[in-house]
């Protein structure tokens, strides 16, 4: 097992980045934390920046404002990065991208390793994506 | 046509500055004003009738640039949409603010997406539009699409 | 010497941008800027290239807590543009779909305010609470959010009787742990320490900023859609509105957690109204929507959402004017937290109950002088926390 792979199956740590969304899947982010799903008891918890993070959750349509923070975002994580994006806005723009301040879905930014449609995803489509994603 | 006991007070108070009075429902009214009488209305709204200030709607007619002015008196579940019409050319406005706050914010975002001006607002700076589209462009408007 | 704290409870779902820069002497925050437009999506833009139809599923989308208020004001909007008069089955469904999404918003809020005071058990509580009621919604509509339940008309899908004895059930739990969860709440002193007196709106505000929802029904104004402009089944049930007269944040969990309670009751009495109702009868036909200007209002758990649709007989809405309570409440924020400590600054935004979509939020602190970073949001929960423990000891 090489370095990069022992780090990785310890606990993940997730950095949330939310661009222009609704917020259903912010909730249903956070409703994994919460004791029904409880991520928490696998090690996976979410933190306050980037720097220590090993995977960033990016969710909703990136207007032209967020973009520049993702890409700063992007630019401050710790490398190797595993870049998730969730629900349909994150992965292709979902019903906002005809709107006038559309920046493009997540992976026209930044590189994406995994996507996890849904409007929103239910957490366990989350948790299944997550741990898709380690195994590879 | 039925009319309503708050237009009929409008009336009442500021005759001929009423230019028509459109009643849909009961609860349901549209009043259109010269626009340099905004203010003085409101004010009257606000104060004297306790209505509430909803929000405002800025839109692109025929007749030029429009805005509506909703006030609801929740005391009766009353909407009164105040009608002004301004020129294409020369899209200003005095500014409510100095009535109530609750115009600050509708009121930056009007002059950003429709190029209204209102004089005498505060801060009449960017609220939605900084780095999401360029400057002197207006969005809602209908030659730019 | 002031310096500059912006405020941006990093949490993951606070993530949203909306920067609010408070400007602090000492301990005590002075003023209060803020910078938003990181969620503008367009969508009153977008709207006009939608139908009627498609216009539904775009709206609900403008926020995800409020998820129904959205097209429940849209709905009321057109039906009155088009002069429709649903059936009383549907008028019940809707109701019962907007009052299931005020119990879910209020105890995530319940669950997020105690995150912001430090007690980490209440927000756990309440949103393992909050999942039941997110199962009823999943049982009646496919999915757990974004329910995509209202059509012109009518609704899309109905509510068989069977259903009705399991949501009777879940709701006797919801109500229990309600009750047992405002108890908890209400009566803590550490609790009535941190809230009383803390970020109070004064009547006379609440009417100059036009505040609406609860954080203007707990500064003694007492206006509530659903009572002054009804629409649905609230004319067809017995409910009442909840107010109160301090102003603080004490106050707004108050009203918030009485709202709970009642909007268990509505639910209640319209399940009985649906027994009485013919099954499957769950909207009229509707061929064209005339010309004409119409507003529709629906009240939200954070206030009341307001729509304004222009027509032109065509299918698709020529101007479509959305405006949500949040951006009437977060306003209030300068007025709540001006004189108070930095440690109170987030409860008393919490307190609103910002829609992070509605409007939009994040904060981080700099220093004025150095232009630094000095704390971001989690820092401030951190501070926040840390003075509740300090009064716990």
């Amino acid at each position: 097992m090489g370095f990069k792979e022992y780090c990785f199956k310890k606990s993940l740590w997730v950095f949330h980045f939310g661009g222009a969304s609704c917020n259903n899947c912010d909730i249903e982010i956070l409703d994994c934390l919460t004791p029904r799903y409880d991520i928490e008891r696998f090690g996976m918890q979410l933190v306050g920046s980037i720097r220590h993070a090993d995977v960033l959750l990016v969710n909703g349509s990136i207007n032209q404002k967020d973009r520049i923070r993702l890409l700063e975002i992007y630019r401050q994580a710790p490398k190797p990065i595993l870049v998730v994006a969730i629900g349909a806005c994150g992965c292709t723009g979902g019903i906002f991208a005809e709107g006038n301040t559309f920046a493009g879905p997540v992976d026209k930014i930044i590189p994406v390793d995994a996507y996890i449609p849904g409007c929103p995803p239910k957490p366990e489509a989350i948790i299944a994506g997550i741990v898709k994603l380690m195994k590879k | 046509m039925i009319d309503l006991p708050e237009i009929e007070d409008l009336r009442k108070q500021f005759g001929d500055v009423i230019k028509e009075a459109a009643v849909r429902k009961e609860n349901r009214a549209t009043v259109t004003i010269d626009p340099s009488s905004i203010v003085s209305i409101s004010e009257y709204l606000f104060r004297n009738l306790n209505f509430r200030f909803i929000i405002a709607t800025a839109l692109e007619t025929s007749f030029g640039i429009e805005i509506l002015y909703h006030f609801s008196r929740d005391i009766s579940g009353l909407v009164l949409n105040v009608r002004v019409v301004l020129d294409r050319k020369n899209t200003e406005i005095e500014s409510l603010t100095g009535l109530f706050e609750a115009a600050n914010w509708i009121e930056r975002e009007m002059h950003e997406i429709m190029g209204i001006h209102f004089k005498n607002h505060p801060n009449l700076e960017k609220l939605i539009s900084d780095g999401n589209w360029a400057e002197g462009v207006y969005p809602y408007r209908n030659t730019e699409q | 010497m002031s310096r500059i704290i912006p405020i941006g409870p990093y949490h993951p779902l606070q993530e949203e941008p909306e920067l609010f820069k408070l400007y602090c002497e000492g301990e005590i925050v002075k003023d209060v800027k803020w910078e938003t437009g990181y969620n503008h999506r367009g969508i009153e833009k977008l709207s006009q290239s939608k139908t009627f139809d498609q216009v539904f599923f775009l709206v609900e989308r403008v926020c995800g807590i409020c998820s129904t208020s959205h097209p429940f004001a849209f709905a009321n909007c057109i039906e009155e543009i088009g002069a429709i008069e649903i059936p009383d089955r549907a008028k019940y469904i809707r109701t019962i779909i907007g009052e299931l999404e005020r119990i879910h918003s209020h105890l995530l809020w319940v669950g997020l305010a105690g995150h912001f005071l430090g007690y980490n058990t209440v927000f756990m509580w309440a949103w393992k609470y909050r999942e039941p009621v997110l199962d009823l919604f999943e049982m009646i509509t496919g999915n757990r959010n974004s329910y995509a339940m209202f059509k012109i008309g009518g609704v899309r899908r109905d509510i068989e009787n069977h259903k009705i004895s399991r949501i009777r059930e879940t709701l006797d739990t919801v109500r229990k742990k309600a009750e047992m969860l405002t108890g908890a709440v209400l009566d803590d002193p550490v609790i009535h320490a941190r809230t009383k007196g803390v970020g109070v709106l004064t009547k006379e505000d609440i009417i100059n900023y036009a505040a609406v929802g609860p954080t203007a029904r707990a500064s003694g104004v007492g206006i509530d859609v659903r009572k002054d402009d009804p629409y649905a089944a609230y004319p067809l049930v017995n409910w009442k509105v909840i107010t109160a007269e301090e102003g603080d944040v004490f106050a707004k969990a108050k009203v918030r957690l009485l709202e709970l309670v009642e909007s268990i009751s509505i639910i209640e009495q319209c399940l009985d109204g649906l027994k009485k109702e013919k099954e499957g009868e769950t909207e009229i036909e509707v061929r064209e929507i005339p010309e004409g200007i119409g507003t529709g209002r629906a009240e939200a758990p954070r206030g009341e959402v307001f729509h304004f649709v222009k027509t032109d007989g065509s299918n698709y809405p020529v101007r479509h004017k959305i405006r949500a309570p949040s951006y009437v409440n977060i306003a209030t924020f300068k007025k709540s937290c001006i004189g108070q400590s930095i440690s109170d600054a987030i409860i008393s935004l919490a307190a609103v109950d910002p829609c992070y979509c509605c409007t939009e939020r994040m904060a981080v602190l700099y220093d004025l002088q150095t232009g630094e970073k000095i704390m971001n949001g989690k820092g401030l929960i951190e501070l926040s926390s840390k003075r509740t423990w300090d009064m716990k000891s």
